[in-house]
């Protein structure tokens, strides 16, 4: 009894471990944009769990233990659904899914009662958290309400109370607009007018002209948040808005998980594996994409464990805690599976503030002052 | 014209070795300089250019040279300190961090933060001796007073490394709180002090079996517990005391090693960092990030007595004895 014992202590840190994760992108049709310029990286969210792989086999080394990634990218959707559940019936069980809102539906109602370890790296809608609730799936995204919420509470600090609204006409720009108004009675602020933006103008030419007019109103206002998900006008609003105000959401300051003027909290140091391993910047998807890997690698690291059960079990527990370059501990929120974090305030080349806001209260953690708290979702992941 | 400059360096200099009393040299991360405080005028007397991103900077023995961690230059320079010019360089490898002195006073070692490797160094020759694989982003260093043990923390990993002086070899890997950040062993070799950063925690190693014996959790009314977070660690040398830098809580905590107590939270600037004695112990110095400047306690009142104002992101600090 005593000899088995002090065996099994003995194999605690002799057992090599090897893990397999399998990275799951789906490529989104981009709507057509006014301007073409910027383009993200196609390879979003794949480096950054390349990068975390690594970083997860400098500290596996000394651990015996060893992670691999597997990548599959897809253009249908029905592939991608095919395809995880053949990877799952070959017995792989953790996987990163860049993918849409539809496919993430799909997947936890066949991922229900099964040992399966789900991230979403890419969705930021809020339904998911809320109100169509995936219980088997785990945000490493932060939700628009997070993104809103984290905008909110700087409007409050700064005191630009009256907003003007701005938003596309697709679903999504409304949805962003609809979290926006969220946030904007939670913390106070008055949206004085909504306006959708249906011109059809090459906006290259003439957004000197056309914006100045279409911000005109007949109240006066403090700053103009833009919903505008895909960019397509966004970029244009700031410094041709009628009244001289800033802008905030879609263009000017941004609310970002992860952005390449981040460098605190060690971040200089990410940003610099990162760029070495790409030779380009860590974007917010690359970010997500990194913590769903290091969340995993953590796991295993404390539990020594390869069972997906346990590392599960793990990370859904109050004792998980991520360390993710954001001077704040990370860790998931028990009824919605989403992971609280700071959110970053960015203007194009620089960092202005990080939410939560100083004096921005919160019975738990300041965290759950950004997005949907306990109170208010919908969803009981357990 | 140039001579007459000269001259005057010269004398400036050789004044300053006549009468200097106790001189802090501040890192400026942010500024690419040094401020050196004047303990006893507690003010800023000067400061010194040097390398990209200084950070970490200790002395030779005999306190006539300073070796920095130039971190974006990717090197050490090294610092004649009468004459207060870069006299030449030690070869680091990518991004040196910290640095530490053998006690023998003739290797360096140096945590090279991008590339998880702790860099060996022999300074008489300017060699490379060893670059030995750690963890993710390397840390804090230290070596055991006897001269037998390197322990560098790895921030990613959140391990301590121990290595083999003589075989430059790593014999064991303890698994500590997540972001672990400094490393101090206690004069007799027997215990390691580590801070962590993330985990919110300090713990007491024992160095005999690796294994760690005690932790220190912290809480100051009105602080989250999410924002104590204990980076750097400095213990008095007559086995009292261990002072606690604790990050954006912007406090120090006063640890009483003989009854592990934790007696005192000292209110200093923002978001302190790194931690220094003085030679008689009377004064500890706290280099505080985000606010800029450096505080000044006073060991036997336990009070915070002065905050000085130096460069942006002070990092590190190295405290030059009087030659008075």
């Amino acid at each position: 009894m005593l000899l088995s014992s002090f065996l099994t202590s003995i194999s605690v840190f002799s057992v090599p471990l090897s893990i397999d994760i399998t990275y799951l992108k789906l490529h989104k049709q981009h709507a057509p944009a006014l301007s073409n310029i910027i383009e993200t990286a196609r390879d979003s969210g794949y480096q950054g769990a390349r990068l975390a792989i690594e970083d997860s086999n400098t500290t596996g080394k000394f651990l015996q233990q060893h992670f691999a990634l597997t990548s599959f990218e897809f253009t249908e959707q029905q592939n991608l659904l095919t395809r995880i559940k053949e990877e799952f019936s070959n017995g792989k069980a953790i996987f990163i899914l860049d993918a849409s809102l539809p496919v993430l539906k799909e997947i936890n109602l066949w991922a229900q009662n099964k040992n399966i370890l789900l991230f979403n790296i890419s969705d930021f809608s809020n339904e998911l958290r809320n109100s169509q609730c995936v219980n088997t799936i785990l945000h490493t995204a932060p939700s628009n309400a997070m993104k809103s919420d984290a905008l909110a509470q700087w409007l409050l600090y700064r005191r630009l109370s009256k907003v003007l609204l701005i938003r596309g006409e697709k679903p999504a720009d409304i949805a962003l607009a609809k979290s926006f108004k969220r946030s904007a009675k939670r913390y106070g602020l008055k949206v004085i007018a909504e306006k959708i933006w249906n011109f059809n103008t090459d906006l290259r030419r003439s957004a000197q002209q056309e914006i100045p007019l279409f911000t005109q109103t007949s109240k006066e206002y403090d700053v103009v948040y833009v919903a505008d998900q895909t960019k397509d006008f966004a970029e244009y609003i700031p410094f041709n808005t009628y009244l001289p105000r800033p802008v905030v959401g879609s263009a000017g300051l941004e609310a970002l998980s992860w952005h390449k003027v981040i460098e605190q909290w060690g971040a200089a140091q990410l940003q610099a594996r990162f760029t070495k391993l790409t030779t380009r910047h860590m974007n917010e998807i690359d970010f997500t994409g990194y913590l769903a890997v290091r969340a995993v690698a953590q796991a295993v690291h404390k539990t020594n464990s390869a069972s997906v059960k346990a590392l599960t079990a793990y990370i859904k527990s109050a004792d998980f805690k991520l360390a993710a370059y954001k001077g704040r501990k990370l860790s998931f929120r028990a009824w919605n599976g989403q992971l609280r974090m700071p959110m970053a305030l960015i203007q194009p080349h620089g960092l202005v503030s990080q939410s939560p806001q100083a004096g921005i209260l919160h019975p738990i953690t300041e965290l759950d002052t950004l997005g949907f708290d306990q109170q208010e979702s919908h969803c009981n992941a357990n | 014209m140039k001579i007459k400059l000269l001259l005057g360096l010269l004398f400036i200099s050789q004044s300053l070795l006549v009468t200097a009393g106790e001189l802090a040299y501040v890192t400026n991360e942010k500024d690419d300089n040094i401020s050196v405080i004047d303990l006893e005028q507690q003010k800023v007397i000067k400061e010194i250019a040097v390398g990209q991103r200084p950070r970490g900077i200790i002395f030779n023995h005999d306190q006539s040279l300073a070796y920095i961690c130039a971190s974006d230059s990717d090197r050490i320079q090294i610092l004649d300190l009468n004459t207060e010019e870069i006299v030449g360089e030690l070869p680091s490898g990518e991004d040196p961090e910290t640095i530490v002195l053998h006690p023998n006073g003739k290797i360096i070692y140096t945590s090279n933060e991008d590339d998880a490797i702790l860099t060996v160094i022999d300074i008489a020759t300017s060699v490379v001796i060893a670059q030995i694989d750690v963890g993710v982003e390397p840390e804090g260093l230290a070596v055991s007073p006897n001269g037998d043990l390197v322990v560098v923390t790895s921030e990613t990993t959140n391990m301590v490394h121990w290595i083999n002086t003589k075989t430059n070899k790593i014999i064991a890997n303890t698994l500590v709180g997540a972001r672990p950040r400094s490393a101090q062993f206690t004069r007799d070799n027997q215990f390691l002090w580590v801070s962590s950063e993330i985990g919110g925690a300090v713990v007491i190693i024992d160095v005999a079996s690796k294994e760690i014996i005690k932790e220190f959790t912290f809480k100051i009314r009105g602080i989250h517990r999410d924002r104590i977070q204990p980076v750097g660690i400095e213990l008095s040398r007559d086995g009292h005391y261990a002072f606690v830098a604790l990050g954006p809580a912007n406090h120090v905590a006063v640890i009483n090693r003989k009854t592990m107590d934790i007696e005192k939270y000292l209110l200093v600037g923002r978001r302190v960092w790194q931690l220094a004695l003085n030679e008689d112990q009377s004064q500890l110095l706290t280099t505080n990030g985000i606010s800029g400047d450096v505080s000044i306690i006073d060991v036997n009142k336990m009070k915070v007595t002065k905050s000085i104002k130096v460069g942006r992101y002070p990092w590190g600090v190295a405290i030059k004895h009087s030659n008075k």
